[in-house]
């Protein structure tokens, strides 16, 4: 009897693209469902676009490209790719920004390096610096947390805000929106207040900015479960955090009224975000053990450098962007010793 | 992980374990195939011999077709030193020698021994039992090994004799069993550990005898309870032996030859060294009991243990089996397959190979045969992008960049490839197993080895053919200068000769003379024939003989009349 011979493993493997990009989507879910919360339904709708258009512009440069499109966007990796922007990005953005930052991700960033797998920068984070230097503005009006908010929007007026930019009858855009507590703690050290007045302003919370621990904490929780299936390590995590607490209780130590303390720089802006799901993007990161702590602390510390000294008041994606240049010289450097040898490989 | 828990632990003398890097905890599917006692499989009707079952040179033919043979009678010898002996399974004609398709990945054809079996079942003159091989020389041990056509029987089939001539440079002291087995679905060396103990025991004895180490360890994965029991009842049967049995986590590739021995003993073998060099050997624990039955019986290696497995195999079993069985006939007499049979495994899930046809001999080194359904072993579909995820890295047992060495091997980057250290890779394929993209990685690496070889093997070509060009052009150049040299000569004896006589017959005498000159060099040509050219030093011994016969035909047609002509092995590169 004459068989068809196929190469080893000779088994069903346990293991697919689609299914790890599912379970990061799957671990996303609470902190998505904790920011839709606390920010209001801009947060879903920013998502819903993002989605929208990842998908179709892959489709698209997948048609251009000559190649059938149902493979490559049923590895769910635009998707991540579109979650990931569209949950940093400010609800009520218009909603061509949030199109234009998602399409720029998956054409330019993505599918014009070849794809998933050859891509040198996160997508979503290079097309969220893109909108943060093309739009400032836009860019940086938040809402307040729920608690807080005294003209909640519901689904209706948000559409309508986000995709003509006319707010409810009584409303101006002054009176909905805000500064990130990133910002104002930015904007208030740079007017030369102490940390003591500033965390007098209702905007804080028990360790972090209200609201923004909470979301923190659901995303740490989606973080948890990811390390639990094994899609990410907890390497790249766990150096981050480290190194951006380590740096940041430093100068809080040598002067707590300028420098924050720690958990505000772990709870107030996007760092549980980007130590789980941002900087453990396996494409764009170092992928040896020792190069992934090397990794994961320069963006810890990056962040800090340019949060307190740099010209914005959030820095993952830049850091990031900074860390995917040098990780593949990291990996390059931090090889582990092979079976059977003395001493590391030198290359 | 691994969460079955050995009855017999804790071990005797709490040994302690190392570990290796990686490694990956597998749905083990052994329970299938241990349901029932090894059995002997029935006589089949022919039986396919290929003359190269081992690594080494194939053995050499010693019997013609049409001749009678006896069960046990040697039919082909090993040709070198690495290479193995081949006998008659069973009392038969030898009814052709000639191609047929063997277990190799390529699917081709190679040299085999057809024997028509008899049923007779009559023996050939065997060598004598030797019970008391304590008292004898390990040289004599091994050389019966070396009749006995003994391989590694756990799916290497390196040629044991070698094994156990480490040599006097090279002391041992630890003798290795691999017993673990750590590759799913497969239980030959389970089953043979439960039932044939004392002859594993008996084998680690003679081979601890010839190699004259200190103690032996028998490494077995702690998901084979029984073994590791009656491993233990036949050491304690057996009196006090410097023999340990040693139970190891299930974790594969512990049976990895190197896995193994770091596990057992800490040690790591040096990349591109064999474990002789930090004083271990490692035999298969098949191999033990085969080399028992060499010495204490003088019985060559003609049978060895199969395992039918998968869920396509109708009646899952273990089955001693006659070498030379043809695998279709042995399926077919051992329950047939069931109808959802997608695919034929020739060894296990990880590291087997996939058959293109059944209709193949089972040679020394077939540990299993295992029948999947399309449910146990999908099409894998294609491949995707590696999205660098690691994981391949994690598990790998030697430590490697797996998704580096794709990148390369994709690329053709073969000096890379080697800097990544590619021929540390044991291809247990645990990277592929593990691949989310699904990517056929170690299919990768044997790409990329093969070829590396076959580049070294066109350079060692080039550099010889380029050492005979050198050669010739110093010869042509050589043989320039002397017919120069012989030609100022005759110049000289011209104008020395003719000048005092010129009027008397100088046509005559320079004839005279050129005809001397011409039977000179014709001498002279043919004693450079007679010494041998340097550059035919490298020439296989099939080349040497072409190029004689080409050179006896050449001095047949031009005798006498010619001058030789150039010797052939000179010929252009």
């Amino acid at each position: 009897m004459d068989f068809r011979a196929l190469s080893s493993p000779h088994a069903a493997l346990p293991s697919r693209v689609n299914q790890v990009m599912l379970d990061v989507i799957l671990a996303l879910a609470p902190g998505a469902l904790a920011m839709t919360w606390y920010f209001g339904w801009g947060v879903a709708v920013n998502m819903g676009i993002a989605a929208l258009t990842a998908v179709g512009s892959e489709a698209l440069v997948m048609r251009w490209r000559g190649k059938p499109a149902a493979p490559v966007v049923g590895d769910l990796s635009a998707l991540v790719t579109a979650l990931l922007l569209g949950i940093c990005l400010p609800p009520l953005l218009p909603w061509w920004i949030t199109a234009l930052g998602t399409a720029f991700a998956i054409v330019i960033v993505k599918q014009l390096y070849g794809g998933l797998g050859y891509n040198p920068f996160n997508p979503a984070m290079a097309g969220y610096v893109l909108l943060l230097i093309s739009y400032p503005v836009q860019m940086t009006n938040w809402l307040p947390p729920s608690m807080l908010n005294t003209h909640p929007l519901g689904l209706g007026d948000t559409l309508v805000a986000t995709f003509t930019g006319h707010l409810p009858a009584g409303l101006t855009w002054d009176s909905v929106s805000g500064a990130t507590p990133l910002d104002e703690m930015r904007t208030r050290l740079a007017m030369h207040q102490m940390i003591s007045e500033i965390r007098q302003s209702p905007l804080w919370g028990s360790f972090g900015a209200r609201g923004w621990e909470w979301v923190g904490n659901w995303y740490l929780l989606g973080g948890l479960y990811l390390l639990w299936r094994r899609v990410i390590t907890w390497q790249i995590p766990v150096s981050m955090l480290g190194a951006l607490t380590l740096v940041a209780g430093l100068f809080w130590a040598l002067d707590p009224q300028t420098h924050p303390f720690p958990a505000f720089h772990l709870f107030s802006g996007g760092a549980m975000l980007g130590a789980f799901f941002i900087a453990t993007d396996p494409v764009t990161a170092s992928t040896t053990r020792k190069g992934q702590l090397i990794y994961g602390a320069g963006i810890g510390v990056l962040v800090y450098i340019i949060r307190t000294w740099g010209g914005y008041p959030d820095a993952i994606a830049f850091s990031v962007l900074l860390m995917n240049i040098a990780a593949p010289t990291i990996d390059s450097y931090t090889q582990p010793r092979v079976f059977g040898h003395k001493g590391p490989r030198s290359d | 992980m691994s969460s079955t828990v050995s009855p017999f632990a804790p071990q005797p003398a709490q040994r302690r374990l190392w570990q290796f890097p990686g490694g990956l905890h597998l749905p083990d599917n052994k329970l299938q195939s241990t349901g029932r006692p090894i059995s002997p499989a029935p006589l089949p009707p022919r039986l396919i011999l290929p003359l190269q079952q081992h690594i080494g040179a194939p053995s050499e033919l010693l019997v013609k077709p049409g001749e009678q043979v006896l069960k046990g009678q040697q039919i082909a010898r090993a040709k070198g030193y690495v290479s193995a002996a081949l006998h008659a399974p069973t009392s038969g004609r030898v009814s052709a020698i000639g191609p047929h398709p063997v277990p190799h990945p390529s699917g081709l054809s190679a040299p085999c021994i057809h024997i028509e079996t008899d049923g007779a079942e009559e023996w050939a003159e065997l060598p004598p039992p030797l019970p008391d091989f304590e008292q004898i020389e390990a040289a004599t041990l091994r050389e019966r090994i070396r009749w006995a056509g003994l391989v590694g029987l756990g799916g290497a089939a390196f040629p044991s004799a070698v094994k156990l001539n480490p040599g006097p440079d090279q002391p041992i002291h630890t003798l290795i069993l691999n017993g673990a087995e750590c590759e799913p679905y497969i239980t030959c060396d389970d089953m043979l550990m439960r039932e044939r103990a004392d002859e594993v025991i008996a084998g680690a004895r003679v081979l601890l005898h010839i190699l004259g180490a200190d103690r032996c360890l028998i490494g077995v994965e702690d998901n084979k309870p029984e073994a590791i029991a009656a491993l233990r009842r036949a050491l304690q049967g057996a009196g006090t032996l410097p023999i340990e049995v040693v139970v190891i986590p299930t974790l594969y590739p512990s049976g990895g030859e190197k896995q193994l021995i770091r596990v057992l003993t800490g040690r790591e073998v040096p990349s591109n060294s064999i474990p002789a060099q930090i004083g271990v050997v490692c035999h298969n624990v098949g191999t033990a009991a085969a080399a028992a039955d060499a010495v204490l019986h003088g019985r060559p290696l003609i049978s060895r243990v199969v395992t039918l497995t998968g869920a396509a195999m109708a009646e899952p079993q273990n089955r001693e089996v006659l070498i030379g069985t043809p695998a279709d006939w042995l399926i077919a007499a051992s329950g047939g397959y069931r109808p959802e049979l997608a695919r034929l495994v020739l060894g296990g899930p990880m590291m087997g190979i996939s058959l293109h046809t059944d209709g193949i001999p089972l040679t020394k080194g077939a540990n299993c045969l295992l029948a999947t359904s399309a449910a146990e072993s999908p099409h894998p579909g294609p491949a995707l992008a590696c999205i660098r995820c690691g994981a391949c890295a994690r598990c790998c047992p030697v430590s490697l960049l797996p998704q580096q060495l794709y990148w390369f091997a994709r690329a053709r980057d073969f000096d890379r490839i080697q800097d990544y250290d590619l021929f540390d890779c044991i291809e247990c394929g645990c990277c592929a197993y593990v691949c989310p993209s699904q990517i056929p990685l170690v299919q990768y690496y044997r790409f990329a080895k093969t070829e590396i070889w076959a580049q070294e093997e066109e350079k060692r070509k080039a550099d010889r053919a380029r050492r005979r060009h050198e050669a010739r052009v110093a010869r042509l150049e050589r043989l320039e200068q002397e017919r120069k040299s012989r030609l100022r000569k005759r110049k000289e004896e011209l104008s020395e000769g003719t000048a005092p006589s010129s009027g008397t017959a100088p046509g005559a005498h320079a004839k005279k003379a050129a005809i001397e000159a011409a039977m000179r060099r014709v001498a002279e040509k043919k004693s450079a024939e007679a010494v041998a050219p340097a550059n035919t030093a490298e020439l296989t011994e099939a080349q040497s003989r072409k190029i004689e016969a080409v050179k006896a035909r050449r001095r047949g047609t031009a005798q006498g009349t010619e001058p030789a002509p150039e010797p052939a092995e000179d010929g252009e590169p």
